[in-house]
């Protein structure tokens, strides 16, 4: 750092001193500076510590015969294949179920909508329901689809208690991206003649994709991790499918899944061998890690398109 | 000079954005291919004038129209397509917007809207409008390249390309001045000028000189007021009927 007041002296050199009043927004600067890089260090370091961690003590069992057995004796050895192929069934399905009917909602409620107690109502919703406990949709998914809707306890019935779980999420995230379209875009379409269809489809969606997918790719992760919803609704304790058959679940089967089952071995069963839990954290983890990157390299992409 | 008819008649025209009022009962006529200057200070409804025009007026929350805006006869309010009736309405606003869209899919939006497809077509609008806008030079070997990257003098010109490109019949330019550099102004004031012999144009500006430079007649608004409206040879004279005219062209206030 150059300091100014050690320059030598000359006929101009006293223009730009800097006076004691600089000096003291200079530190100030500097101390908020390094408070807030260390606040960002806080929150990095716990996360590698804790993959660090995980993959020491998943090493022992951390092979491909791991993600591609069941488990045997009791939950006590082999792998998590059946766990592994529920969980992306449960995420799949719920977002295939989630993410349509989020999208095409959230493009309703921005570019449609008038403003009115109607839409009040429905935002106010939306908002509200993003923040009800896991817990309660699963006694909802009970409720409306094992029993109501007569799915028993099934892979479907799970699914939908998930999409009901991230629709409002979605939903939000959707309308954001969608806001942060500037307006003059589409006041410039709708002054040449076009309909709001038009503008929606040319001008509106492609500039808010990235954050769409976004928004949805992050609720794979949630999905992914939630135990509650699941538990009641379709995930089972033990179920045992054919060991590399990706189509080895039908709709209506119950399932076992990686949250629920990383939550049974560490609690309900005695004498798990420690590497088990950790392997199957390990494995939920990084799929979550997996498709978290792929939104993140699609992200990039499509901003790399942005055109203002 | 012989009018050929009233393209745009506007009686008893209210406007208010809830208890503000922003046109209190306007009437004026706007005559086929005549340039008509509308000038006045902020805050007196000549933007709102021309979004009851094209009834874009639609899209403001809260805005409340009363009175009548004939275009070619036919009340805005009860016209069968409201596309149509912007397709006939060029509008050109203050700050230009270049569409996130190539320089070509800029000015081929509009027809394709319309319903236009057929390459050879659109490649002809795009010239003629590209070429009408004195834009056509510039761009011509990067029609691929991005609107949104033209500097801001060339993006306004992007902007009048586009109002022209559905062939409207009546071009609304909003303080196009603005975010333009003088020698772009001289430019597009000559466009306009060779306009005039196609199309009736709705010129508001800040600038009284350019109102007086281009205009055949012009609009003095206040407040949300029409004060006067008359020849140029009159508005700009020692004697226009209002003495608030005078003093406003005169830059004694406003």
């Amino acid at each position: 750092m150059i300091s100014l007041s050690e320059r030598p002296a000359g006929a101009n050199s006293n223009l730009f001193l800097e006076t004691p009043f600089d000096r003291k927004k200079r530190r100030t600067q500097s101390v908020a500076k390094g408070l807030f890089l260390l606040m960002t260090l806080l929150m990095v370091i716990p996360l590698i510590l804790i993959i660090v961690y995980l993959f020491y003590k998943a090493f022992p069992v951390l092979s491909l015969d791991f993600l591609f057995t069941n488990p045997t004796n009791g939950m006590r050895a082999g792998g998590i294949w059946a766990a592994f192929l529920g969980t992306i069934y449960l995420v799949m399905i719920s977002l295939l179920v989630s993410a349509p009917i989020g999208v095409l909602a959230a493009v309703y409620l921005n570019e449609y909508a008038k403003e009115n107690w109607l839409t009040r109502i429905i935002n106010l919703a939306v908002v509200n329901l993003a923040g009800v406990p896991s817990i309660v949709h699963a006694l909802f998914g009970v409720g409306a689809f094992v029993l109501f809707a007569g799915m028993g306890r099934s892979i479907l019935a799970a699914s939908l208690t998930l999409a009901i779980m991230t629709l409002p999420v979605i939903i939000a995230a959707t309308k954001e991206a969608l806001g942060a379209v500037p307006m003059a875009f589409r006041e410039a379409c709708w002054n040449v003649g076009a309909t709001r269809w038009q503008t929606i489809r040319r001008i509106v969606l492609p500039n808010s994709i990235s954050g769409i997918l976004t928004g949805i790719i992050l609720q794979v992760s949630r999905a992914a991790g939630e135990t509650a919803p699941i538990m009641f609704t379709g995930a089972v304790f033990y179920k045992a499918i054919s060991e590399g058959d990706v189509f080895a679940y039908g709709l209506f089967d119950q399932c076992m899944a990686l949250s629920m089952h990383l939550f049974t071995i560490s609690t309900q069963v005695p004498g798990v061998p420690e590497a088990l839990p950790y392997g199957t954290a390990v494995v939920l983890l990084g799929t979550v890690l997996v498709v978290n990157t792929f939104s993140i390299v699609l992200r990039i992409y499509l901003r790399l398109r942005k055109k203002w | 000079m012989a009018h050929l008819g009233k393209k745009i008649e506007i009686s008893n025209l209210k406007v208010t954005y809830g208890q503000k009022v922003a046109i209190n009962r306007i009437s004026l006529d706007v005559y086929e291919n005549e340039i008509l200057a509308i000038i006045g200070p902020a805050q007196s409804g000549k933007t709102t004038l021309l979004k009851v025009i094209n009834r874009t007026i639609e899209f403001t929350p809260g805005a409340k129209v009363e009175g009548k805006v004939k275009v070619d006869g036919e009340n805005v309010m009860d016209v069968k397509s409201v596309y149509q009736l912007r397709r006939k309405i060029g509008m050109v606003f203050p700050l230009p917007v270049g569409l996130p869209l190539s320089i070509y899919e800029n000015v081929a939006f509009a027809p394709r809207t319309a319903g236009v497809h057929q390459r050879d077509h659109l490649d002809e609008i795009v010239e003629r409008c590209l070429r009408q806008a004195a834009l056509w030079d510039e761009v011509k070997d990067r029609l691929d390249n991005l609107g949104t990257k033209l500097s801001g003098g060339q993006q306004q010109r992007l902007t009048i390309a586009r109002a022209l490109s559905h062939n409207p019949e009546i071009l609304c330019l909003d303080e196009f001045s603005i975010a333009v550099d003088p020698v772009t102004t001289m430019r597009i004031e000559d466009v306009l000028k060779d306009l005039r012999s196609d199309m009736t144009i709705i010129l508001v500006t800040n600038l009284v000189q350019q109102a007086r430079r281009l205009a055949d007649r012009t609009a003095f608004l206040l407040n949300g007021e029409l004060i006067e409206i008359d020849s140029n040879e009159v508005i700009f004279s020692r004697s226009p009927a209002n003495k608030m005219t005078y003093d406003y062209v005169m830059g004694n206030f406003g």
